[in-house]
């Protein structure tokens, strides 16, 4: 459980990122934060593992004030993947993967079979553990910052729109294998997107944040698409494109649903 | 053209390579002379230029005081230095620190300032403490604009170190001097000669090096003993 007690964050320069942000996110689940550039997202979830202090407020981790942790000791313990994979471009996937087992001193054997282990759980061939990562694709780099995030098996996961960087048949391969892998493993886990799409499919519970870390509106998926609530919501979550209002049709003998415009969106399972 | 050939004709005399004052020993003086320096300058400037390139920090103080100490004259600094220390060979070495300092702490925060950010950001996040973010990414990333500068540092310590005889009895420089006191040009030739030579090899050297290093941090081909060399060629048919 990680919860924000009236958290504030200002940077040098006097912009807010963050103003008075309260919520508990519960785990074992996936919260989405969901907001554009300036909502302050980002700042959010670097102040659970400390890579940024509160100005004012307190952020617990299952009931303990994380400034009572160690800093080192609290990321280690916290799975952090970014845009980017953040991969360190000298090292092996393998050792990449075994960056935070090697650091707490598991052997670089064992490291390294529990890296392979990895590396299957996340999608990849284990022919690519000796390679580097310059020599990957941008999905696979983002394949082995999440399995690098997993390798000390934490119980929180904080991901700073990981899928950011990759094309959108990638990012939807990426986005359904974190599913698989999430309803496998039950990882408290903060998803940081300014992707609404990603957020609603990933998501257990979403944030919609406006600017200042303000909540706009929290909520499942589903609740957030059914009643947005106010004007903000609504034109953030693109209420009123036509692929957000379905209606059924029978063609066939099969019920198809369409979009306001006309168009297909697939059909109904029977 | 005689000139060169007398100078050729100088190193080629077996006298020149026997004895206490032989071209070998002087050679290894010159070495010497030339691995203190640049081991005494580098112990300085890597903790300050690593501190500057972690922290950010000092960096206009140090960019200030390393132009200055640039800006010295190094024959100049020599005279003052032996003035007050005397004759004998600390003089010459403390003056060539002073000019083996500057290239060695740019090479070392210039170096360490461009590892990408977010790498070492994602290094810091992963739970690595700042000392193994130096020794484990930044050292390693930065190796080659390090290795750079100690490269440009040691050729200058080499081609100025022939001043160490100006004061004191030893190194390269000694032929230089002697052949300009007694008029024996291709003697004070065939030293210059000497100089330029090991110059131009020890660069040669650390220049191999750097590109090794290099290879190693940024390894953009599949390496061919690589395992995934074999399936990958076999794809490509």
């Amino acid at each position: 459980m990680i919860e924000f007690r009236a958290v504030s964050k200002s940077f040098s320069g006097g912009a807010v990122a963050v103003e008075e942000f309260s919520y508990v996110l519960p785990s074992h689940r996936t919260v989405a934060l969901v907001g554009s550039s300036g909502s302050g997202k980002t700042t959010l979830l670097r102040m659970v593992n400390r890579m940024l202090e509160p100005g004012s407020g307190t952020v617990l981790i299952d009931g303990r004030d994380v400034r009572e942790f160690n800093k080192v000791a609290l990321r280690r313990s916290i799975g952090y993947v970014m845009q980017d994979g953040g991969l360190l471009p000298h090292r092996t996937v393998a050792e990449n993967i075994s960056t935070v087992p090697v650091l707490n001193r598991v052997s670089r054997k064992e490291a390294r079979v529990t890296a392979l282990e990895l590396l299957e759980q996340v999608g990849l061939d284990l022919t690519l553990a000796d390679r580097y990562p310059a020599q990957l694709s941008g999905g696979q780099r983002q394949r082995v910052g999440v399995a690098r995030a997993l390798a000390a098996d934490p119980n929180i996961l904080l991901m700073d729109e990981p899928f950011g960087a990759v094309d959108p048949i990638v990012r939807r391969e990426l986005q359904n294998q974190l599913l698989a892998l999430q309803s496998r493993l039950g990882k408290t886990m903060v998803f940081v997107t300014h992707d609404i799409d990603e957020a609603l499919l990933l998501g257990d519970e979403v944030i919609v944040l406006r600017s200042g870390g303000r909540i706009a509106q929290v909520g499942p998926p589903a609740e957030i698409l059914a009643a947005p609530a106010d004007a903000f919501v609504r034109d953030f979550i693109g209420a009123d494109r036509p692929e957000r209002v379905l209606r059924i049709v029978e063609t066939q003998g099969r019920k198809v649903v369409l979009d306001q415009a006309g168009r297909p969106a697939g059909v109904l399972a029977s | 053209m005689s000139m060169f050939l007398e100078a050729f004709t100088w190193l080629a005399d077996s006298a020149a390579w026997m004895g206490a004052t032989s071209i070998g020993h002087r050679l290894g003086q010159h070495l010497i002379i030339t691995m203190i320096v640049v081991g005494i300058a580098a112990a300085i400037a890597l903790p300050v230029g690593i501190a500057i390139g972690h922290t950010g920090r000092g960096r206009g103080f140090v960019i200030a005081a390393a132009g200055a100490a640039r800006a010295v004259p190094t024959l100049g600094l020599l005279t003052i230095l032996a003035l007050a220390m005397g004759i004998g060979i600390t003089a010459p070495i403390v003056a060539l620190i002073v000019l083996a300092v500057p290239p060695l702490l740019a090479g070392t925060y210039a170096g360490i300032e461009n590892v990408e950010r977010t790498t070492i950001d994602a290094a810091r996040a992963a739970g690595m403490n700042e000392f193994q973010i130096i020794v484990h990414v930044e050292l390693p990333l930065a190796a080659h604009v390090i290795l750079g500068g100690f490269r440009s540092a040691t050729l200058q310590v080499i081609a100025t170190a022939t001043l160490a005889a100006y004061v004191s009895d030893s190194g390269l420089g000694r032929y230089i001097f002697a052949g300009l006191k007694s008029r024996d040009y291709p003697q004070m030739l065939a030293g210059a000669l000497l100089v330029a030579a090991l110059a131009i090899l020890i660069d040669l050297g650390l220049s191999v090096l750097q590109r090794m290093v290099r290879r190693s941090v940024e390894p953009r081909m599949p390496r061919p003993r690589s395992r995934v060399a074999g399936p990958s060629l076999k794809g490509a048919s």
